[in-house]
């Protein structure tokens, strides 16, 4: 840091518009990414539907896919297709979530989870449990939702307030405040009655497993809402990247963008956490590996965070059922498993840029 | 970095005051008066709190006779509750508030990031996890239950093991720079994180209950032993720390200042992140990875006293005295019933960090 520090917030500050981008990031290799994650995402969803604790035979699979509920389809139709419906909304919802994040705040860090998002989510969740006596997730949702929107809000006003607007380490320094705040009030809720404990853990390891049907068609709205949204201020957020004071100069509306950037992460973190629990790095990794294919252009990046992130959270789902047999991982917890040491190799290569662009 | 936390900026908000300063003999430090000031004032709000914190409770007893107690005038029952339950309770806290308050100031300071604090980045999970692990696993009693098990052994393996993978992650052509070592924190941090919610997931739920006590900070139940087992500690750590105050107060700047005073960088910066390391897991051992104190104290107190950097005694002094007075408060306020100390600092520490960014926001003076 030191030396490059302070040259590269000055630099900021002057430097022109992006160069174009260098050889191997040019359209044709972000058109391959872009293929390629599909591939990858189609792959996955399949993966999901065909591979679990009890095999069902590949022409079952197909034969569910086309309406089927005979024999072994059954299982496919009625508890793989809606896990895997959650896994893709899910994975598309925190890839995106985390790149938009990473955009706003300009920090590698940004994370949904840095801002607040998920711990505002998570108190609710265990005040739905020990305040109001919810049982199903179903019922979680609106409450994860809601306490994610706020603590986001809260974290993005105060950090957001004032001389410079919100600046990367005052947004991220306000997430973190915000989520210490939140976590002490979830930790009182879960140590006064053990049955909220008992509910609530199962919710806050992160998984896919178990969850109602209705889930998936109740979250989906939002998903989209939270994708276009994302995808449409990809050309401001490009913006953004220059630094405020150039971005200013340009024209760019600054504080717009990233307060509707903020409602973009907000919508799509809270409803993915919502349904899934805390699930982990998937925001965080996902959208430095495709960062490395597709450059720092936001209408590219988003995209392909998002396919990356459905990618990443369906396999994880399927390693799960498969490593524990005849048990499960959690998804969250193979997330994590992954996610963090290859993150920390990255990090130890050199491979992830100091900066986000 | 700049992007990652504090660019440069904040940290030189208030310029250095020279003009009133007094040198600090052994340490060659200039101490600015406010600074003397706050650690003045500091002291006194300990003396005052660890006072209220020995003799107030569900059996109070009036200060005199804490005195009394103390040296050995007390009555039975004065003297037993002074001697085997308050005297060490409020010293651990004193004990564990220093530590946390150092070594979240040495970690701000080395990687110059707010938020470089070990409850962010993998220090307190790692503690967490070998404690919550042990709880589990070993069929020992937690902390809380008043005996002296293996948990706090189980916290401060997992603390060094998590801080060595991170050390070794974050190493890279002989140097560790803050951005890597943040980086990779994090994500120790998430996986640690993650570790822990599952094994508590997977626990019979008795267990799972008391190891959440555990994780949320408490100093409930603790015993001369955990004192001795913190001060110890302390006693080798604490003046290590302070001995590497000089390559401490020019790691604030940037790396080219500091190379062209003649620092040797890395190794300063190691050596005071293992010992800043020790710092937090000690301090996790004997109180559960408490919310707040180690993030929040340096900042607090580097806006009381005014400083450009994070001030190391000012911060090492703030935390002991949030913990007091956050254990105080955690007993008194919903009693009988009691709250974890870490509730009470997360729920009233936070709010206050909150505050403080809102208001420098608004004065224009940055983060």
């Amino acid at each position: 840091m030191g030396v490059s520090d302070t040259s590269a917030s000055t630099a900021d500050a002057v430097q022109a518009p992006p160069a174009p981008p260098p050889p191997g990031r040019g359209r044709p290799a972000r058109t391959v990414a872009l293929l390629v994650l599909l591939l990858a995402l189609v792959a996955a969803v399949f993966a999901s539907l065909a591979i679990g604790s009890k095999p069902v035979a590949l022409g079952d699979v197909l034969a569910a896919l086309t309406g089927s509920r005979e024999g072994d389809a059954v299982v496919v139709r009625d508890l793989r297709l809606p896990r895997t419906v959650l896994g893709l909304l899910v994975g598309l919802a925190l890839g995106a979530a985390g790149a938009v994040a990473q955009d706003i705040t300009r920090n590698p860090l940004g994370d949904p989870g840095l801002i607040g998002v998920s711990a505002g989510a998570a108190f609710a969740v265990a005040a739905g449990i020990g305040l109001f006596s919810l049982t199903h997730s179903y019922q979680y949702i609106w409450f994860a939702f809601l306490g994610g929107a706020l603590a986001g809000l809260l974290a993005y006003t105060v950090g957001g307030t004032g001389y410079g607007g919100a600046t990367p380490a005052k947004l991220a320094l306000a997430g973190a405040a915000v989520t210490l705040f939140l976590g002490s009030f979830t930790s009182a809720l879960v140590l006064l009655d053990v049955n909220t404990l008992d509910q609530y853990r199962s919710w806050a390891v992160g998984s896919l497993a178990g969850r109602d049907a209705a889930l998936g068609p109740q979250l989906a709205p939002f998903v989209v809402i939270g994708l276009v949204l994302a995808i449409a201020l990809s050309g401001r957020l490009n913006a953004l990247a220059l630094g405020d004071d150039l971005a200013t100069t340009l024209g760019a509306k600054v504080r717009t963008t990233r307060a509707l950037g903020a409602v973009a992460v907000i919508v799509l973190t809270g409803a993915a956490v919502a349904a899934a629990g805390p699930v982990t790095f998937v925001g965080l990794v996902i959208p430095h590996l495709v960062r490395a294919v597709t450059g720092p252009d936001a209408r590219w990046l988003i995209p392909c965070s998002a396919l990356g992130g459905g990618v990443l959270l369906l396999t994880a789902d399927v390693i799960g059922r498969v490593v524990a047999r005849p048990g499960e991982l959690e998804a969250g917890v193979i997330t994590a498993v992954i996610g963090a040491p290859f993150l920390a190799v990255m990090v130890k290569r050199g491979k992830l840029r100091e900066h986000t662009r | 970095m700049s992007r990652t936390g504090a660019p440069p900026k904040p940290w030189t908000r208030t310029g250095p005051r020279t003009a009133l300063t007094a040198e600090a003999g052994p340490l060659g430090l200039r101490v600015p008066v406010r600074v003397a000031t706050t650690v003045l004032a500091l002291l006194l709000a300990g003396f005052a709190a660890f006072t209220a914190s020995v003799s107030l409770g569900t059996y109070a007893i009036p200060p005199g006779d804490v005195l009394g107690a103390l040296f050995g005038y007390g009555d039975g029952a004065a003297d037993l509750v002074v001697h085997k339950l308050r005297l060490p309770r409020a010293l651990t806290a004193v004990l564990a508030g220093l530590a946390f308050g150092m070594a979240g100031a040495v970690y701000q300071a080395v990687t110059r990031n707010p938020l470089a604090s070990p409850d962010l980045i993998g220090i307190s999970a790692g503690a967490g996890a070998g404690a919550v692990a042990t709880i589990l696993f070993g069929g020992v009693t937690a902390a809380g239950a008043g005996t002296f098990g293996a948990v706090p052994f189980g916290a401060l393996g997992g603390a060094l093991l998590t801080a060595a993978v991170i050390y070794a992650f974050a190493y890279r052509g002989g140097t560790i720079t803050g951005y890597r070592f943040v980086l990779v924190g994090i994500a120790a941090a998430g996986a640690l994180a993650a570790l822990t919610r599952w094994m508590l997931a997977r626990a019979d739920i008795d267990q799972a209950a008391r190891a959440m006590v555990w994780l949320t900070g408490s100093l409930n139940g603790r015993s001369w032993s955990h004192v001795a087992w913190v001060g110890w500690a302390l006693l080798i750590l604490v003046p290590l720390t302070f001995a590497l105050a000089r390559p401490y107060q020019l790691l604030q700047f940037d790396d080219s200042t500091a190379l062209s005073l003649g620092m040797r960088l890395h190794r300063a910066r190691v050596v005071l992140l293992i010992a800043a390391t020790c710092l937090a897991a000690v301090a996790t051992a004997v109180a559960g990875p408490v919310a707040f104190v180690a993030l929040g104290a340096p900042q607090i107190a580097r806006r009381v006293a005014g400083t450009a950097g994070v001030p190391l005694l000012t911060s090492g002094l703030m935390g002991a005295v949030l913990m007091l007075a956050a254990d105080l408060a955690g007993r008194l306020v919903l009693a009988p019933t009691e709250l974890p100390v870490g509730i009470v600092t997360g729920a009233v520490g936070a709010p206050y960090l909150l505050f403080l960014l809102a208001r420098s926001n608004r004065a224009g003076r940055g983060g």
